[in-house]
């Protein structure tokens, strides 16, 4: 099975038992028909014996007029795995919401077969529909025939990267904005900055529906769009009656776990103090068919999480504590082009927004993309008593001075 | 060929392929309930009923699965599907009676149904020794045999709360695994070794020393030629110097493997999104199974069961009961690398006499 060594896969075969679903068995799925999917075996095993990986930086690859999309791969050990010598990844732009028919997944696969290894993931850390595994020269012929058929590629290197979205109002009612009509429009306004790399480093956007935030936005997202509301929330007190009989202790689990103890329950009824809710979401998550969120909806923006590398792993703060999220969202892509701006000037090689927001403090960013500082943005004022003021009065100045 | 290239065109548009049901009731479902272990239903206001039914999915997935999925698809939802944030496959139903059937389909096919409301979901993971260049670990192996383990958390017996993990094959971390309840992350424990006679035509030499985030990397002339040295002493095994140069490889058989990390979310409900925190600095690779992992992290998942409230999340039941008692419940030793040495370290230590004895 293991095509180059000749002894199998003794230790992938152990990957095969268990309960959950086994990526080894999807490989050899496609090992009999693909020569490089049963060398990728190969190849594994002798990572699995020799705990080390066998693969190489990539190169520069990719399709005419794209500098993102494909990853390069190659092998170190290219005459012993000739079919796999270059194994290079597409990153082919999702639907929003990551909804298919059954005809276009299958569009998909039969590209795939044509094309490459036939395996996939679905998906990748981004959103991205993995395409994982084929030659150079197969490159273009696979882009012309996934355009043929209305699919493009993602984002990768310096250039914006595949935006994404959470379920949003598709099947969900905590959805405050629609998370997929943004995603995809922000994916279209943008798609020679997705396509082209000419950023300092990657730029993510994520949208989620509520503060629960399921596609982890304020952690992975350069710009973490996060639906909420600032009226009161919906209660249905028929239901939250229907909870209490049913067994839910209303004081212990809903009012005690809350996080600014806005939300009392007298047995009888349920008083929300909505002007100290900070919507946290748990009441809600507890009794969706009693609470909601409010009517007046829309999204609280932040800024600059990303991974570790390369000044340390950080969160996005708040940039705009509530927008209303509307068609055509002009607002939010000027937003975007604004700290874009700042960011091609001023960004280091490989600096994310994050870091630069914090090289050049967070007052400077905030002057420099136009936006007025306000208490949302911070979890406390200053401790620190080192404060830069950019000017001073000389004697004779007494007046403007107001001594 | 005379047929215009195409470029640009972006992702197909999202509302061709939602189920009619959905675009009838966008935007105005009521409320969802969950009716078993992978199984709910959204309520519009319309009262239409959409049944959702979630499956494991190893994320790596052959075409020949794909393909079964969409047979599945149109067997039983009208030939629409979809994937979650979490790589699980979700069908959509619009009749209640065929739910079991679809899930003994799933079954057979080795797709366990489950990973919805206080149950354990699918780890996100990156790709590993399957394609990466920069793994300290395999992704795919370790997510297998840990999920193997915990799999009857999935998809049939409650937890606390809800419970995510994570796995990033390096500190990369292309799966983000920073804001979990616990993160398996693989580590480097050996500075690079330096390709003298490739750096100066595989890589810039001053963007490698400007990736140091310790400025442990100077230029230096090797044999006549431009190269680099590294102070070993202040390299903390990022990797950053090989992501922009491969002259420098990290991977090292006795030195790679896995690190566990606890305690971090990305939800507001209730506390603040958090960052993951160390718990155990190092576990060996230990391929094909990792049983060092496995039983790390079952430990910690089983000791979060036992004492864990209701609702309660790990960085949640952690900040109650104090990382002194954590450790002693866990039975983790702990040592000297859990304490933070980088930027704002000091923000980590314990500035009160708030001691639980």
């Amino acid at each position: 099975m293991a095509g180059k060594g000749g002894n199998g896969t003794p230790l992938l075969d152990q990957l095969e038992t268990g309960p959950w679903p086994s990526f080894v068995t999807q490989i050899k799925s496609m090992a009999e028909t693909k020569e490089a999917c049963s060398q990728l075996l190969g190849l594994l095993e002798r990572s699995y014996e020799e705990k080390i990986g066998h693969w190489k930086h990539g190169g520069i690859v990719g399709v005419m007029g794209y500098g993102g999309g494909v990853i390069g791969r190659y092998n170190d050990l290219q005459e012993e795995y000739p079919a796999i010598a270059h194994f290079h990844t597409l990153r082919v732009n999702m639907p929003s919401g990551w909804f298919y028919t059954a005809d276009a997944l299958r569009t998909i696969c039969d590209i795939w077969e044509r094309h490459g290894s036939g395996l996939t993931n679905m998906h990748g850390s981004t959103g991205d529909i993995i395409l994982l595994g084929t030659s150079t020269d197969e490159l273009e012929p696979t882009f012309a025939e996934l355009t043929a058929n209305d699919f493009d590629l993602g984002g990768s290197g310096s250039d914006m990267r595949t935006p994404s979205g959470c379920v949003g109002p598709a099947r969900c009612e905590w959805a405050c904005y629609d998370t997929l009509h943004l995603t995809n429009d922000i994916t279209q306004t943008f798609q020679d900055e997705l396509h082209r790399p000419a950023f300092p480093y990657k730029f993510k956007v994520k949208c989620s529906g509520c503060p629960n935030d399921c596609v982890a936005a304020v952690a992975r997202a350069d710009m973490s769009i996060i639906g909420t509301w600032r009226d009161q929330i919906q209660v249905d007190s028929g239901e939250v009656t229907a909870y209490a009989k049913a067994g839910l202790d209303i004081q212990k689990d809903v009012c005690s776990r809350c996080p600014t103890k806005c939300i009392e329950w007298d047995g009888k009824k349920l008083t929300i103090d909505d002007e100290n809710c900070v919507k946290c979401m748990h009441c809600i998550n507890v009794m969706p068919k009693a609470l909601r969120p409010g009517k007046d909806q829309g999204a609280t923006i932040l800024l600059g999480a990303k991974a570790p590398i390369v000044e340390g792993a950080m969160l996005s703060s708040v940039l705009i504590p509530f927008i209303k999220i509307e068609p055509p969202y002009q607002e939010i892509k000027d937003l975007i082009e604004r700290i874009w701006d700042f960011w091609g000037e001023h960004g280091k090689n490989r600096e994310r927004t994050g870091e630069l927001m914090q090289r050049v403090g967070l007052g400077n960013f905030l002057e420099a993309i136009e936006v007025e500082p306000v208490p949302e943005m911070i979890a406390h004022p200053r401790e620190n008593p080192y404060v830069f003021y950019e000017e001073y009065y000389e004697e004779g100045e007494e007046e403007e001075a107001g001594a | 060929m005379a047929t215009e290239r195409r470029t640009d065109i972006g992702p197909p548009n999202y509302q061709k392929f939602l189920p009619p049901i959905i675009k009838k009731n966008y935007g105005k479902w009521k409320y969802h309930e969950i009716l078993g272990p992978g199984v709910m239903v959204h309520v519009g206001e319309s009262g239409d009923k959409l049944y959702t039914v979630r499956a494991a999915s190893p994320r790596l997935l052959g075409i020949k699965r794909i393909r079964e999925f969409a047979d599945l698809a149109d067997k039983y939802c009208g030939g629409h599907l979809r994937f979650t944030s979490r790589n699980n496959v979700e069908f959509l139903l619009t009749d209640k009676s065929k739910i079991e059937a679809l899930i003994a389909d799933l079954k057979k096919l080795g797709h366990p149904v489950g990973g919805i409301g206080n149950h354990i979901s699918n780890i996100v993971h990156t790709q590993g020794w399957v394609h990466c260049h920069s793994a300290a670990t395999d992704a795919s192996g370790v997510v297998k045999s840990v999920m193997d383990d915990l799999c009857h958390y999935f998809s049939e017996d409650q937890v606390p709360g809800k419970l995510r993990i994570a796995l990033a094959c390096c500190l990369n971390m292309c799966g983000a695994v920073h804001c979990s309840d616990i993160a398996i992350l693989g580590v480097h424990r050996r500075p690079p070794r330096i390709q003298h006679d490739t750096v100066n035509k595989l890589c810039e030499i001053p963007n490698v020393i400007a990736s140091c985030p310790t400025a442990a990397i100077r230029p230096a002339t090797i044999d006549g030629k431009p190269s680099i040295t590294i102070d070993e002493e202040l390299c903390m095994f990022c990797a950053n110097c090989f992501t922009v140069c491969p002259s420098l490889p990290m991977a090292d058989a006795l030195n790679d493997g896995v690190s566990i990390w606890v305690g971090g979310k990305v939800s507001n409900a209730r506390t603040e999104p958090a960052f993951s925190k160390l718990a155990i600095p190092f576990l060996p690779n230990n391929p094909p199974r990792w049983p060092e992992v496995v039983d790390a992290v079952r430990n910690i998942v089983e000791v979060w069961v036992r004492h864990a409230r209701k609702y309660e999340r790990m960085g949640e039941f952690i900040d109650r009961i104090g990382w002194p008692r954590f450790f002693k419940l866990t039975g983790i030793p702990f040592e000297k690398q859990h304490i933070d040495d980088f930027k704002y370290a000091g923000l980590s230590f314990k500035r009160s006499a708030q001691i639980r004895h």
